[in-house]
């Protein structure tokens, strides 16, 4: 390594770094236009062609805003804690291919590198929520930390699947090894686990019960403006681009998709079927956040360790079956859409056993009047 | 100066930094957090020596328990803001356990015959998986029991007392 090499890594993930600010930007006026659409609304329209520039707006209100720090907030903690935040959202896309040849640098610890460096930036949500001296800060820092290292499990468990599936940890390897069949055909459980435990890895709606906005009024970041807000905000929409670029690459098959087999063409297209994918990912999230309210802090934390952990640990012994038996391919398909059933079934089970029984009321009517 | 020695600086400086900060801080959630900055940094001594997964082990699991650290700070010390002393009667046992380590450490490095400089090869987790699964299968299950057996303990202890 010369420093030659450390200049060009500095400036490729310059170059990334402006990139995800792009997509940010972009993506906030994205969930605004769909949700309203979704709400029959129109969005934004009053900032340039059909709001197109409502983003660059946000950034100058943001930019140019006063940055305030509470009294008797703990000012450096309350100072770096955005950047602690920040720098893992960022660090990450180090090792995210975004087609077979576009990535910084492919390491062959790739999908454990981005899931343990993600994790990092709950240190920064704890130390905003601390510093600010603001109990809504300091409940939802608490909350945020509590559903952080719930749902890290089912993650982490949920991708083990794919992985032995796929024989690596490298992602380039993952999407390559997705030739013949994708992975949310064999995976489907850990499909709908990586989602799931993915939108509350970044906190978006119905997982959103650190910020909570109508309880907690913000969460950690209520006392943040200008500047430090914006920090905030970008990684939480460049970790929701994240988990949507993870589920297509684990998945979805990353880039593959009919494509010619040389030249500049096959370049193209692997960027246009990646983003395509991931995109319907976001546009998912996007969706979900406009239709299903806000899980309670109970049913959240009963949701991660009661169905998704076991769930998780049911899907890794079943792919270890199969792969140490050599099972077919069906099979591993029929156990896992099988296992979503049972699920299912005992989830409405149990829902009926709790529901009060419907009381019966035999009415004796003679002569026209009720009698008992 | 190659940019790995410097690298290997900066973390050796900012490792040893947040042990002393860990001891030194009058703030149990500074204390934490700058307990989080020295793992971090040891993590990155692992990458320097060519065991990134073992440092990406250690990014996974400090990072979380430094989290839980934080949270069981909070939950005792009313905030975090307690100033008072936190001294406790066992002072000279912990030096001397700390001595101790120390000397065991020292003694391991002035005994030892040290191979002489090679070209390190980075270790494929692929190898490590299977050597700790199969050569070191007896003292992973007995670590693993022994964790095990210290959270029903915890558990023990942390159940209130009325529940029979």
């Amino acid at each position: 390594m010369t420093w030659a090499d450390v200049g060009w890594l500095v400036l490729s993930v310059g170059l990334f770094l402006g990139f995800i600010s792009f997509v940010v930007l972009f993506l906030t006026y994205a969930e605004r236009k769909f949700i309203g659409r979704i709400q029959q609304r129109l969005g934004p329209m009053r900032t340039g062609p059909f709001g197109l520039l409502q983003p660059v707006a946000d950034a100058i209100k943001l930019l140019s805003k006063e940055d305030l720090v509470p009294g008797r907030a703990d000012r450096f903690l309350f100072w770096i804690a955005p950047l602690i935040v920040f720098v893992p959202a960022i660090v990450i896309w180090v090792s995210i291919p975004f087609t077979r040849d576009i990535v910084i640098e492919n390491l062959e610890l790739g999908i454990f590198f981005v899931l343990a460096v993600m994790g990092l930036s709950i240190a920064g949500i704890l130390m905003a929520g601390w510093s600010s001296f603001n109990k809504y800060a300091m409940l939802g820092a608490v909350r945020a930390a509590a559903q952080l290292i719930s749902y890290e499990l089912p993650l982490l468990v949920a991708v083990l699947g794919v992985v032995m599936i796929a024989g690596s940890l490298d992602l380039q390897v993952i999407v390559a090894e997705q030739n013949t069949v994708w992975y949310i055909v064999l995976q489907p459980v850990a499909f709908l686990l990586f989602f799931t435990a993915g939108l509350a890895e970044v906190g978006r709606t119905p997982f959103d019960i650190p910020m909570a906005e109508s309880e907690l009024i913000g969460g950690p970041f209520v006392e943040y403006s200008g500047m430090h807000w914006s920090m905030f905000f970008m990684a939480e929409y460049a970790n929701t681009f994240a988990i949507a670029v993870l589920t297509t690459l684990l998945f979805l098959g990353g880039w593959r998709g009919p494509a010619p087999a040389t030249g500049w063409g096959q370049d193209v297209m692997m960027a246009f079927w990646f983003l395509t994918k991931a995109s319907a990912v976001i546009l998912v999230i996007f969706w979900i956040r406009a239709t299903i309210p806000r899980l309670r802090i109970d049913q959240l934390m009963s949701l991660a360790w009661k169905v998704l952990l076991p769930l998780a640990f049911a899907n890794l012994v079943m792919t270890a079956f199969y792969l140490f038996y050599g099972w077919p391919d069906w099979s591993i398909v029929l156990l896992s859409l099988g296992l979503l059933m049972a699920t299912v079934y005992g989830y409405y089970v149990r829902r009926r056993s709790r529901l009060p029984r419907p009381v019966t009321v035999k009415l004796r009517v003679r002569q026209g009047r009720i009698v008992g | 100066m190659s940019p790995l020695l410097a690298i290997y600086i900066v973390v050796s400086v900012m490792a040893v930094a947040g042990g002393l900060g860990t001891v030194l801080a009058r703030n149990v959630v500074y204390a934490s957090l700058f307990l989080l900055l020295s793992l971090l940094s040891v993590a990155g001594i692992y990458v320097l020596l060519f065991s990134p997964f073992l440092a990406l082990v250690q990014v996974l699991i400090y990072g979380g328990a430094i989290i839980i650290v934080v949270l069981f700070a909070l939950m005792l010390t009313r905030q975090g803001d307690e100033t008072g002393s936190l001294d406790s009667p066992q002072k000279p046992l912990a030096a001397v356990a700390g001595l101790a380590a120390l000397g065991v450490l020292i003694a391991t490095i002035v005994v030892n015959k040290w191979p002489p400089s090679v070209d390190p090869e980075p270790v494929g987790f692929e190898k490590l998986g299977a050597t700790l699964f199969t050569q070191w299968a007896v003292p992973f299950e007995i670590a693993s029991v022994l964790l095990l057996v210290a959270l029903i303990g915890a558990i023990v202890i942390a159940r209130p007392e009325d529940s029979q």
